[in-house]
């Protein structure tokens, strides 16, 4: 068989955290009850007016200039024109002609190293209802809560060879966005969507071959199965001296396969025009300026300055500004802390720990920075044990609990009583005639029994240190 | 001369318009859309070397609104307009996909 290479470019939708909808004031709240975020402007009624939302422009210069794109410093809106019900207006608010950016690039890395995917351009538009089949009455249902919540599609060229470097890119994009503060890009909610174009051609003949776009993708999984699968079937097609078709497929992750979309839902002729509605955006000098003094530190640069300043591995480094998120809460206890490495361990070991035990998402993760500094300091303090301070931090993990209170009222901490020390070791040695005897006559593995001993009978709450410093005393005591 | 609409042309707008014309009506539509475009084949006329497209009339620019919820809840207002409703939601005849 010959050798075949594969040749991806990407659309990828992310939805834009803004608290309203790109030309109206609805909230954009995810999950609310059907049409309780609707007025004439998002449901299409005749003579409403879009008055276009700052934040949108906003964000997509963020985002352009992170991906090192070239801004359209006058940019306007077009009218995609189609028919369909989870489109109320009839044409959907997008840009055409005069996207806001183009013209970039980001860098993502492979297990085959660096590599640089073009950005061809990204364009801010609207989204669409929600459409759900209603199996009693055999109808469409429609809500249009969704209808004009702000997008950007970033659209790539056709730079990925294989599922390996588009998952890289997706990830690179979602990391980016998060940081940026621009999306919180869930791809199961659908605040990021890709849609794959793939053609394959035979490797070396520089002749690319027709390709098709796969819709309908809702997670890395899906993604990587459907470009293997779809590279497959292009493949036996040419194989079989069959052309491959330009068209629209849309994946199934439950049959695994795609199938072509009807050609009535892929109408390729939208007849876009300028919106009138729409006065044009001009992008001064000073907004693209400030902008950039506005970016936030994104993850390469924290990632060199953690182990730079900080003094972190690579490896922890690396781990640690995978989320945005859980990067900032790092920083806060490390900064309330004021003990960067202890804190590093504590996030690499129990809060990962956790986040994996619990199955949830590290977005997810809310308790308050100042309680974990809390704790590591009292571990320094040896006011806790490191094994009772992970009990402890379970409690500050799941319900935000302040470590003292509750190390108070559990009687968790370090006993600093040398009265109650005494009183335990001497009910212990009371209780173990057998093993005291041989302890004495100096049978050294006897120790450990009794530290054992002294550690359960204080939950441990004694530092250890100090039980076999109170044993050696009674031992030396007993010699004597 | 202004472009022939001829049956493919008609065939495509009707698909694009989701319009189903036959006969008598179908006839009509084309007549009237010959007419318009006719109507418009006037502008060839001008001389518009070294103008540029206009899209917009007023020349204002940067009209914007700030980022704050105005509207609430206006569920029962917008889907009184509907003509049928099922579960606060808009019902429409069935889509494919
Ligand atoms: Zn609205």
């Amino acid at each position: 068989m010959k050798q075949y290479e594969t040749v991806i470019g990407l659309e990828v939708h992310i939805e834009l955290a803004t608290k309203t909808k790109i030309f109206c004031g609805c909230s954009t709240e995810f999950g609310g009850e059907p049409n309780t975020h609707t007025c004439p402007v998002c449901a299409g009624m005749p003579g409403a007016l879009p008055v276009l939302n700052r934040q949108v422009v906003e964000f997509a210069l963020k985002a352009g200039i992170a991906a090192n794109c070239q801004i359209n410093q006058l940019c306007r809106f077009d009218r995609k024109n189609y028919f369909y019900p989870d489109n109320p207006q009839n044409y959907q608010i997008s840009q055409l002609y005069l996207p806001v950016c183009h013209d970039g690039w980001i860098e993502i890395e492979t297990s085959a190293g660096k590599k640089k995917i073009r950005i061809h351009e990204m364009h801010m538009e609207e989204d669409a209802g929600k459409l759900i089949h209603d199996e009693w009455e055999d109808c469409s249902l429609v809500d249009y809560n969704r209808s004009g919540v702000p997008l950007i599609e970033i659209v790539s060229e056709p730079d990925m060879r294989s599922a390996e470097e588009v998952i890289s890119y997706l990830d690179k994009l979602r990391c980016m966005m998060q940081y940026l503060g621009v999306s919180d890009c869930k791809l199961q909610e659908g605040s990021m969507r890709a849609d794959v174009n793939l053609s394959v051609c035979e490797a070396g003949s520089g002749v690319w071959g027709t390709r098709t776009e796969m819709k309908n993708l809702n997670s890395f999984k899906a993604i990587t199965r459907a470009i293997e699968a779809e590279r497959e079937r292009q493949i036996e097609l040419l194989e079989m001296g069959k052309p491959v078709i330009q068209e629209t497929r849309r994946w199934d992750d439950n049959k695994e396969s795609s199938r072509a979309m009807r050609s009535k839902e892929d109408a390729r002729d939208y007849r876009y025009f300028p919106d009138p509605d729409l006065p044009p955006v001009h992008i001064s000098d000073e907004w693209i300026q400030r902008i950039r003094n506005t970016q936030p530190e994104l993850r390469e640069e924290k990632q060199q300055r953690y182990q730079d300043e900080l003094g972190l591995s690579d490896y922890d480094a690396r781990v640690l500004t995978e989320s945005a998120h859980l990067a900032a809460l790092f920083e806060k206890t490390a900064e309330l802390s004021q003990n960067p490495k202890k804190t590093a361990a504590w996030f690499m070991g129990e809060v990962l720990r956790l986040i994996k035990e619990y199955g949830t998402e590290p977005e997810k993760v809310c308790f308050s920075p100042k309680h974990l500094a809390r704790l590591i300091c009292m571990v320094e303090e040896k006011k806790v044990s490191p094994a009772n301070a992970k009990k402890v931090f379970e409690h500050i993990f799941d319900e935000d609990t302040d470590p003292e209170a509750f190390v108070r009222e559990h009687g968790l901490g370090i006993v600093q009583d040398a009265d109650l020390l005494q009183r335990v070791l001497q009910k212990v040695l009371a209780e173990n005639p057998g093993p005291l005897s041989e302890l004495l006559g100096g049978k050294e593995k006897v120790f450990g029994f009794f530290v054992g001993q002294m550690m359960r009978e204080l939950k441990g709450t004694a530092s250890p240190e100090a039980v076999r410093e109170a044993l050696m005393e009674e031992i030396k005591k007993n010699r004597r | 001369m202004a472009k022939i609409i001829d049956d493919e042309t008609m065939e495509n707008v009707c698909l694009l318009a989701k319009l189903s014309l036959e006969g008598e009506e179908r006839e009509a539509a084309r007549a009237e859309m010959q007419k318009m475009l006719t109507y418009v084949e006037k502008l060839d006329q001008l001389d518009t070397e070294g103008t540029e497209p206009l899209s917009h009339i007023f020349g204002s620019e940067n009209v914007f609104r700030e980022d704050e919820i105005v509207n609430g809840n206006q569920k029962d207002a917008m889907l009184f307009h509907a003509p049928r409703t099922k579960d606060g939601q808009y019902h429409v005849p069935k889509t494919i996909g």
